[in-house]
């Protein structure tokens, strides 16, 4: 028997995507296979490692651990919405790229956009907090200490974007 | 002039497409609905004879388009994969099949594959397989395996008897006269648990048969795509020059990617061409713990003699090395373990015995470090037992064994795990421990250990010495082409796994050529571009291809300037490269850019534009003598390689203070130094970022990190919820890193391996500095607090 396929609207990015997929399809399987948004990366599909994380409404959130039928109507933004409207990397992007935050590269999209949500919601974090921020993402590569350093550049480069 | 970039920390330019979320990881190549995917049925048993599988069901659900069992493969296939190294003491060594034949021997193995339209109708289908197991008990564990009362292999293929894969021994002497005869004699027994590489990306393969060209294309996440390359075409009966492997980016290896092929290395290929489809597998996260490689497990004893100053007369070390249930990569791991024990110390005369015994676990293959964790914890812990025994001060006891700097080269007098003598080519020890001790305020240490102590806290600080043999052969190549756009294209063989090798790599050309480093572009893993290639392991990239890629790129500027000596009229001394721009020092105004060089390089019949036309073999070069000389070719191209005689050995020394809580036996890390000596540094910001992660890897395999299994060998914590892999949380806030730089003799650059070296001092760092804290002997790891908890109670019943 035919899997029931459903007919849904997803937005990501500020694009708008229609879709045709099985209620089981995964938001981080939506994104990457069936949209082709291959930033957003699966390390460990349950949960833990937040490789996949993404914003819904704004919110970081595990896309390995919802279901893209369920999240019709909410915005979602993926590491590829990062980047600045003339293309440049942004603020946290570029924090990463100075302050040597990534290896592999695999964990990245998910620091990149916890970081994100955290640093709108705390513009000018402490050092404890940028730990802090970070504290809920693996990476097996950096042993964090230029990712904590990049969430204190980016924070810098907010308050200079600011000024 | 341009500024030289080696030594300095430039940027990377792979992070631009990583940060945008266009990398390019192998899941990520054939993102279209044509493309099927692959799921793998495993065995749910550590130990089973294969009675029956029936796959009837398999076929009647929608979507799948075919499944494969062992009955299903022939030729080459169908035999065992391959040993990839084997050794004379391996006599026992056994791999396993593509799927599994007969039976399986751990919890994990690949019984059958399907093929799908997604990966969800495939596991769909997985679990209409009927697979009827006669289950066997299972060999579980180092003592198990040694007292042999059952056997993993003893089966068609023949007996492993007492589960012993392989027995080694070297030594310089017998050490036991000498430990007899010795004034003051110790004992130790030291073990080590398993744990695992865990990338964050597993592995994966893509595979893409074209019935056009009679041509494989294949993708995976190794560490070697040339071994990849020339397994696949060995067993799928194809010509290698039918073959083309390309490694993607890569989500992280240490190790675990070196092993191949893996069984869906061979399957995913062999589906694309008998299916005419794409095929893609990618491992989960549950796969990855059950089906890919763990390390680290050993039991040691130690026999040591020693002097009033802690010097070494005699050291009889010997070891047992749990493999798991197959060999595919060789003795590796131990014989590493058994050479490197050594660091940087000269005993008098050393011994080293091991056995490498068979479990039903998932196989053992290098994870960083590779067996030099296990080796610097058995000299780091007999050292600062001699040390206790003798009263002193544990750095005065490792002064004492200190090969002195101007003994280099020493030849410990063993055989390393390339087959070549264990030579240290260079290194100043003494140096490093006088930084070592500074960066941890080592003197001032007893004086803050009675202030906390005096306050109700527990405190301990401890160092651990390494010597890392890297960089080892055979080769590396390069490739390093000169476009008429003046842009500079280089590849080399070996893959990469997050190391900057696009970076270091274009450092280090733009030196060589003089060119901006913006203009040079870095191929590493693909076949197609360099077909001859080893492998990224034994934190050689740098060494290899780094050297490989600077006399290429040498190669090239003779090229470039010959050329240009011609069209300038001028001494090649004469010449230099600047930005790009060839031209006769003291007189700017004689110059020619690279690209143009280019184009006189390579004589045209065609042009096709304003470059091409200025080569056309009617214009250009001297009509009395052919259009490209009998000692030449065209093209503005270099082409060399690397082998060296033998390994290059970095050091090390890592200091760390922990507190240990008295009511719930915590753990806390209050501080982390290292000195490090890898030779000369082309990007000190990404040496350090090795340094970093090791570091971290390290704390995780000291503190948290370990394979639970039960005595029916199921793993019982293959998860990332259940695997306690740190966290920012667990890793200390901020790492102290002071740098040595003695440089290698064996190559052009002066350069040592830096990939592993974080990881390798970590194991016994911590034993000695909460044995410290404690006055409890720490003699295993790794250490949880319940562990320690209960070591106190022991200890204080």
């Amino acid at each position: 028997m035919s899997e029931e396929r459903h007919e849904i609207r997803l937005s990501v990015n500020g694009a708008s995507y229609e879709l045709s997929i099985p209620a089981r399809r995964l938001l981080s399987d939506a994104l990457r296979h069936d949209l082709g948004l291959t930033g957003t990366h699966v390390g460990c599909e349950h949960g833990v490692c937040g490789a996949c994380t993404v914003l819904l409404d704004g919110q970081p959130v595990r896309a390995c651990l919802l279901f893209a039928v369920s999240v019709q109507g909410q915005e979602i933004t993926t590491v590829e919405g990062l980047t600045k409207p003339d293309g440049s990397l942004g603020n946290v992007q570029q924090a990463f790229a100075e302050c040597h935050g990534l290896q592999c590269g695999f964990c990245t999209p998910g620091f990149l956009t916890t970081i994100t949500a955290g640093l709108r919601d705390n513009p000018t974090p402490t050092h404890e907090e940028c730990r802090e921020m970070v504290a809920g993402n693996l990476c097996r590569c950096t042993g964090y200490q230029n990712i904590v350093k990049a969430v204190e550049r980016a924070a810098e480069l907010g308050s200079e974007g600011d000024a | 002039m341009t500024t030289k970039l080696m030594g300095q920390g430039v940027q990377r330019v792979e992070d631009q497409r990583f940060l945008r979320g266009q990398g390019r990881y192998v899941d990520d190549v054939a993102v279209d609905a044509a493309t099927l995917h692959a799921a793998v049925l495993r065995s749910p048993h550590a130990h089973a004879r294969i009675v029956d599988i029936d796959v009837e069901a398999v076929l009647d659900i929608e979507g799948v388009h075919a499944v494969w069992t062992y009955d299903d493969l022939s030729g080459r296939m169908a035999e065992p994969l391959p040993l990839l190294i084997p050794h004379p003491t391996l006599t026992h060594g056994r791999t396993q099949y593509a799927l599994a034949k007969d039976e399986v021997n751990y919890a994990g193995e690949a019984v059958a594959f399907v093929v799908a339209e997604d990966r969800y109708v495939a596991e769909d289908a997985l679990e209409a397989i009927r697979v009827t197991y006669d289950v066997l008990p299972p060999v579980v564990g180092i003592e198990a395996a040694r007292a042999a009362d059952r056997l993993v292999h003893d089966d068609a293929d023949g007996t492993v008897p007492g589960n012993v894969g392989a027995r080694m021994e070297q030594s310089t002497g017998d050490p036991q006269p000498a430990i007899a005869a010795a004034p003051h004699r110790l004992e130790l027994d030291l073990t080590i648990e398993r744990s695992a590489c865990t990338p964050m990306e597993g592995r994966g393969t893509v595979a893409r048969w074209d019935p056009d060209t009679n041509r494989m294309q294949v993708w995976t996440s190794t560490q070697s795509s040339t071994g990849v390359r020339a397994v696949v075409a060995v067993k799928l009966g194809l010509d290698l020059g039918q073959v083309d492997v390309i490694t993607p980016d890569v989500g992280g290896g240490f190790g675990v990617k070196i092993n191949h092929p893996w069984p869906e290395e061979l399957l995913v290929p062999l589906a694309a061409r008998t299916l005419g489809r794409t095929v893609k597998f990618t491992e989960d996260r549950r796969e990855h713990f059950v089906s890919s490689a763990h390390e680290r497990g050993q039991v040691h004893h130690v026999e040591v003699g020693f002097d009033d100053d802690g010097r070494l007369l005699g050291l009889d070390v010997a070891f047992w090395h749990d493999h798991g249930a197959y060999t595919p990569y060789g003795l590796i791991v131990p014989i590493i373990t058994s050479t490197q024990l050594l660091g940087p110390y000269k005993p008098a005369v050393y011994r080293v015995v091991f056995e490498s015994v068979y479990t039903n676990t998932v196989m053992v293959t290098p994870y960083r470090g590779a067996g030099r964790p296990q080796g610097c914890f058995v000299m780091e812990r007999t050292m600062d037992a001699i040390a206790a025994y003798l009263g002193k001060d544990r750095t005065e006891v490792r002064a004492a064994n200190f090969i002195q700097p101007d003994e280099f080269p020493y030849d410990q007098g063993l055989i390393f795990q390339d087959g070549r003598e264990l030579e240290y080519d260079s290194g100043d020890y003494p140096a490093s421990l006088e930084k070592l001790k500074e960066l941890v305020g080592w003197d001032e240490f007893p004086a803050f250990q009675a202030e906390m102590a005096a306050q109700g806290r527990r405190v301990g600080i401890g160092l651990a010495c390494y010597v890392e043999g890297t960089g080892v052969g055979p080769y590396e190549g390069a490739h390093v082409h000169i476009e008429t756009t003046g842009k500079v294209k280089v590849a080399t063989g070996l893959t990469t796994q997050g190391q900057g090798h696009a970076t270091v790599f274009a450092q280090l050309v733009a030196d060589e050529l003089g060119v901006k480093f913006e203009d040079v572009e870095v191929v590493t893993g693909d076949t197609r571009r360099m077909p001859y290639a080893v492998g990224t392991f034994a934190s050689r990239a740098a060494v290899m291809s780094g050297s490989a890629i600077h006399l290429a790129a040498k190669r090239a500027k003779e090229k470039v300037l010959r050329i240009a000596a011609e069209a300038l009229e001028a001494a090649e001394e004469d010449l230099e490269i600047v930005d790009g721009v060839v031209s006769v020092k003291g007189s700017p105004g004689s110059s020619l850019d690279l690209g143009t060089v280019s184009v006189l390089s390579n004589p045209l019949r065609y042009a096709f534009d304003e470059a091409s036309k200025a080569a056309t073999q009617f214009s250009v070069g001297d009509p009395g003598k052919p259009p490209v000389p009998e000692d030449d070719e065209p093209g503005l191209e270099g082409r060399d390689f690397y082998s060296p005689e033998r390994a290059t050995f970095a050091s090390g020394m890592h200091a760390v203070i922990v507190e240990t809580d008295p009511r719930t036996a915590e753990i806390t890390i209050l501080k982390y130094a290292v000195v490090h000596d890898c030779g000369n540094l082309i990007n000190p910001m990404i040496v350090e970022g090795q340094i970093h992660g090791g570091v971290a890897q390290g704390v995780g395999g000291a503190l948290y990190e370990r394979m639970a299994y039960d005595e029916s060998g199921q793993l019982q914590n293959a998860s990332f919820m259940d695997f306690l892999m740190p966290y920012v949380t667990e890793i200390p806030d901020g790492i102290d890193i002071d740098h040595l730089e003695t440089p290698s003799p064996l190559n052009p650059l002066g350069i040592k391996g830096a990939g592993e070296a974080g990881v390798i001092p970590s194991a016994a760092v911590f034993a000695a500095a909460i044995e410290d804290a404690e006055g409890i002997t720490i003699s295993a790891m790794p250490i949880s607090p319940s562990e320690l908890f209960h070591l106190r109670q022991e200890h204080s019943a």
